[in-house]
């Protein structure tokens, strides 16, 4: 379908004879389609930087929540504890020392240490007092073994070998800690995706707000653009990059205020330390600081809120465009 | 190029202000819309511009039935149309030399293969010394000599123009009839739709003459 017979050679449509100008005329296209200040992009911008910091700061959360859950298990998982109970006619003692050479000879144990009975009556010190005589009470005695980091630990054979040489002792491999460890996590990660989803939720309706604002406010431009035989598609990508650039805007500020809270964070967290606070927020999220990746990760968030408020724009602007004749 | 058959047109449920509209337009034809006020000139152009579409009947434009017609095709047939409307719809933020390259600049033409013939013709309208100035501060008449300038500049198939004389002196009036009888020349079908009996009469045209919603044509 040919546009218009410009393309054709044609002759010049007006003469201006005697009037032509030897001056050559300034005149240029230099404003934009779409004028900047027509669309009222502060609201706008603050919005999607809120949305941004607010998702930064759960991503950032989860990323150290599961990255302490991660240390834990592996610490965990890395030690099994033995226990040899107190039982009439043996002696605790020689159990022990049993149950540590027994340990101590099974392939993939790296260490074996057996708590004194003063380091016992250290651990029950926070729930019976200081000054305890374990001689009065039936302790069992404790030993911590050291797993082979990567090796398959046969723990059937361990038990067998340990109640072999003392019936009264028992086998930890933290294997309950572990698994509660992992939900915990697990909801973590879960909580922190559904508080993600809601922020997107939040951007992508406020940014057709935004958009059906501007195309309200700029609706005499679109109605010109119509008559000069502009496309749905040439008016929308005028009033798209207006949209990016007000998400990347958005973006770069939400993101940049996260990734400063959480490069902050370990000084601010230096602050607690010592209350009460400071140490039940270090033992839940460790060192309170986020990786390089983790950095990665949220620079990837901020450029990614931004596609989306590029997105929900583009389809509010082509819902609009369809009802402006 | 352009063919009406039993078109007619109501606004939501009220009676039908135009009816049984059989008419053509051929290519290279030059014809005023006349009528008097309220006899729907405005909404034949519209019908004709593609920005209404008609109650009933049949709208073939540029051989396409254009009840058939999808908005991008829409786009591509407006852009073998012109159109001057009574209140010049020129963009404000714009100047008048950047308003007229407009149908230009949508289709993505270089600015260098048409600045002089925007520059010419402007200068042809009177509006050689306005080229910079915005919208807002041009007078009446020069918003209309922009609107036709920018209706014409891409030399289109087809030409409507609704009033276009109506903000200037006869002797600028002249000037633009003779503007449009030149771009009819080159091969553009013109429609003014006017009720200025002065201007149809210094140029022996087809006349339609809307009455009462129905359509006459004087050959």
């Amino acid at each position: 379908m040919s546009t218009n017979r410009t393309d054709q050679p044609l002759g010049p449509l007006v003469d201006l004879g005697r009037d032509r100008s030897q001056m050559p005329a300034r005149a240029r296209n230099m404003s934009p389609i779409v004028p900047r200040g027509s669309i009222s992009g502060t609201a706008l911008v603050a919005v999607v930087a809120i949305m941004t910091f607010l998702a930064s700061i759960t991503t950032g959360a989860v990323l150290l929540v599961s990255a302490s859950a991660a240390e834990w298990q592996s610490e965990v998982a890395s030690e099994i504890t033995l226990q040899v109970r107190p039982v009439a006619g043996r002696d605790l003692d020689r159990d022990a020392a049993a149950v540590t050479e027994a340990v101590r000879a099974q392939a993939g144990i790296v260490e074996v240490r057996p708590f004194t009975r003063e380091e016992s009556a250290k651990l029950l010190e926070p729930w019976l007092g200081s000054g305890l005589s374990l001689d009065e009470l039936p302790v069992p005695r404790v030993l911590v073994a050291r797993v082979q980091p990567g090796t398959d630990l046969n723990l059937d054979a361990l038990r067998r070998r340990v109640t072999q040489v003392a019936p009264n002792a028992s086998v930890d491999d933290h294997r309950a800690w572990i698994e509660r460890m992992r939900s915990m996590s697990g909801a973590t990660v879960i909580a922190g995706i559904g508080i993600l989803a809601l922020v997107i939720v939040a951007t992508v309706i406020s940014v057709s707000f935004a958009t059906r604002g501007a195309m309200a406010a700029n609706r005499p431009i679109v109605e010109v653009l119509h008559f000069v035989g502009a496309g749905d598609r040439y008016i929308a990508n005028r009033f798209l990059r207006h949209f990016l650039r007000l998400g990347l805007e958005g973006g770069v500020i939400g993101g940049g205020i996260a990734m400063l809270v959480f490069g902050f964070s370990e000084s601010i967290a230096g602050w607690f330390s010592g209350t009460p606070v400071g140490d039940q927020f270090a033992a839940l999220l460790g060192t309170f600081s986020l990786r390089l990746s983790g950095y990665l990760i949220l620079a990837v968030q901020a450029v990614a809120i931004a596609a989306i408020t590029a997105w929900a724009s583009r389809r509010t602007l082509f819902a609009t465009l369809n009802e402006i004749e | 190029m352009v063919r009406f058959e039993n078109v007619g047109l109501r606004y939501g449920l009220g009676p039908e202000v135009l009816r049984d509209l059989n008419f053509a337009i051929p290519a290279h034809s030059f014809q005023f819309l006349t009528g008097p006020s309220g006899a729907g000139k405005t909404s034949l152009l519209k019908l004709l511009f593609l920005s209404l579409r008609p109650t009933r009947g049949l709208v073939n434009l540029f051989g396409h039935d254009v009840s058939l017609l999808n908005k991008d095709q829409i786009a591509d047939l407006r852009k073998r149309i012109g159109i001057v409307l009574q209140d010049f719809r020129l963009l404000d933020h714009m100047t008048t030399y950047e308003n007229v390259a407009l149908p230009f600049r949508v289709i993505g033409k270089e600015e260098s293969s048409y600045r002089k013939e925007v520059i010419d013709l402007l200068k042809w309208v009177g509006l050689g010394e306005r080229m910079d100035a915005l919208p807002p501060i041009l007078s009446g008449g020069e918003k209309q000599r922009a609107a036709i300038a920018r209706a014409v500049i891409s030399r289109p198939h087809l030409l409507l123009a609704d009033e276009p004389t109506g903000n200037v002196d006869p002797t600028l009036g002249r000037r633009l009839l003779r503007l449009f009888i030149e771009l009819n020349k080159s091969g553009t079908a013109v429609v003014i739709a006017t009720h200025d009996m002065a201007l149809m009469d210094q140029y022996d045209a087809r006349r339609l003459v809307l009455h009462q919603g129905r359509l006459h044509v004087y050959e």
